[in-house]
């Protein structure tokens, strides 16, 4: 019970109230790169949590097992941008040899995937914050699912604001940075909902 | 002079950060502080200067397919080479970039001028090119982090010897521009500003769609689709 309410907790802190693209600021790029389409939105969301995760589960153990007992921790950033490089590369030639309808719907998305912050950034915190292995995946989960809200709720935003008459200077890529700002303030309300939900940590 | 062009370019009229928007991660993140603005934007521009350096004398010898991962490498080397650094000498900078001093690796501007200056132009060139660059991010960031501490927390400096109070303390600063809100507000504006001052019409977005290697990440995939900015960019050489 004490395991699965701290899982919540994780979950639910990177969903809300530490939302990765909104607090933390990581990967900013394709959150106004891509979220101009709902469809884009989601797709880039799927394929940022699903490599999110999957970078957790093989970076966390090659730093513990590897890293720790060779006393090369220094080395991580090196090792963890290599391994997400390779990582990419081999989802997406696995998911076209043989799920080629969800490589349709994704595979545009992944190479843009290698120099995203939020997947480099979701790695580096997890050995920062000293998670155990269920921690850290329950983390990159919740990291990712709350960068596809984010995208989702903004392109909603976008949407809108593409129709509206705003001053010339601010047109393009200003207004969408007034526009990010404000979603942002809203998921400022969020914050003590998670310890409110589920008790303080 | 041509090779003075080449730095100060970065400065204003390509603006990594202002104009041709990209490495916004850290822009918005760190700027919370005039002086840890400045921190990332020297850290940024040491990770720029040696990799365009290293780059450019290997432009013959990286194959042309794996070019990506190799510059990934060198710059990764060498922001680990800055957070060893400053870890040991300056541990106050260290502690305040925390995570986004290992994302330096995958910030945009590094890998950009790799793929867009340093493998196509001499030494000498590439290394006053990410000096240009540099110096170019680390104004924007000063700029923004200058305004979100003023207004947030209504000192200037603080955490460093010449601490300016700016705002009597009887006035409530606004906590508004400290949170990541006023992060993308203030960037948001000061864009807005460059704009109505030079005139220009504003870049329609960032990230790939503005972000230089977009198309050899895409030319991965099918034959690249060229980013506008790209062309206007290479018209303005």
């Amino acid at each position: 019970m004490e395991l699965a309410k701290s899982m919540m907790i994780i979950l639910f802190t990177g969903i809300l109230t530490d939302n990765f693209v909104l607090s933390k600021f990581l990967g900013i790029c394709p959150f106004l790169g891509v979220s101009k389409t709902t469809s884009g939105s989601l797709g880039m969301g799927c394929a940022v949590t699903i490599v999110m995760v999957l970078a957790t589960a093989v970076t966390y153990p090659l730093y513990h097992l590897f890293l720790v007992p060779m006393g090369l921790t220094y080395l991580n950033t090196i090792l963890f941008i290599l391994i997400i490089a390779l990582f990419v590369q081999l989802i997406e030639m696995v998911l076209r040899k043989y799920i080629p309808a969800l490589y349709k719907a994704l595979g545009v998305y992944l190479p843009l995937i290698t120099t995203n912050c939020a997947v480099l950034g979701v790695t580096l915190l997890n050995i920062e914050n000293g998670y155990n292995f269920g921690e850290a995946i329950i983390c990159a989960l919740g990291g990712g699912l709350g960068f596809m809200i984010a995208m989702l709720i903004f392109s909603g935003v976008r949407g809108r604001l593409e129709r509206c008459p705003v001053p010339k200077a601010f047109s393009g890529m200003p207004i969408t940075l007034v526009a990010a700002s404000i979603v942002s303030l809203s998921f400022v309300g969020f914050g003590g909902l998670v310890d409110g939900i589920f008790g303080a940590v | 002079m041509s090779y003075m062009k080449e730095f100060t370019k970065g400065l204003i009229k390509e603006n990594p950060t202002l104009v041709t928007l990209l490495g916004m991660c850290p822009t918005l993140a760190i700027t919370t502080m005039a002086f840890n603005a400045i921190g990332m934007g020297a850290a940024a521009t040491f990770v720029l200067i040696c990799s365009n350096v290293v780059i450019s004398l290997l432009k013959k010898v990286i194959p042309k397919q794996v070019r990506l991962p190799s510059y990934i490498v060198i710059i990764a080397g060498f922001v680990t080479l800055i957070q060893l650094i400053l870890q040991a000498y300056l541990p106050s900078i260290y502690d305040a970039l925390g995570i986004y001093l290992p994302l330096i690796t995958v910030n945009c501007i590094i890998l950009g001028r790799a793929e867009m200056f340093a493998s196509k132009n001499n030494v000498l060139s590439s290394a006053l090119d990410g000096a240009g660059m540099g110096i170019g991010f680390t104004l924007a960031l000063f700029v923004v982090g200058s305004i979100r501490e003023i207004f947030g927390s209504g000192t200037w400096f603080s955490g460093t010897s010449f601490e300016i109070q700016v705002c009597p303390p009887i006035m409530e600063p606004m906590t508004l521009f400290i949170l990541p809100a006023g992060g993308f507000f203030v960037l948001g504006c000061v864009i807005a500003l460059v704009n109505k001052i030079a005139n220009r019409k504003p870049p329609e977005a960032t990230g790939c769609a503005a972000c230089p290697n977009r198309d050899s990440c895409i030319s991965l995939e099918k034959p690249a689709e060229k980013p506008e900015n790209t062309e206007k960019k290479e018209e303005n050489k």
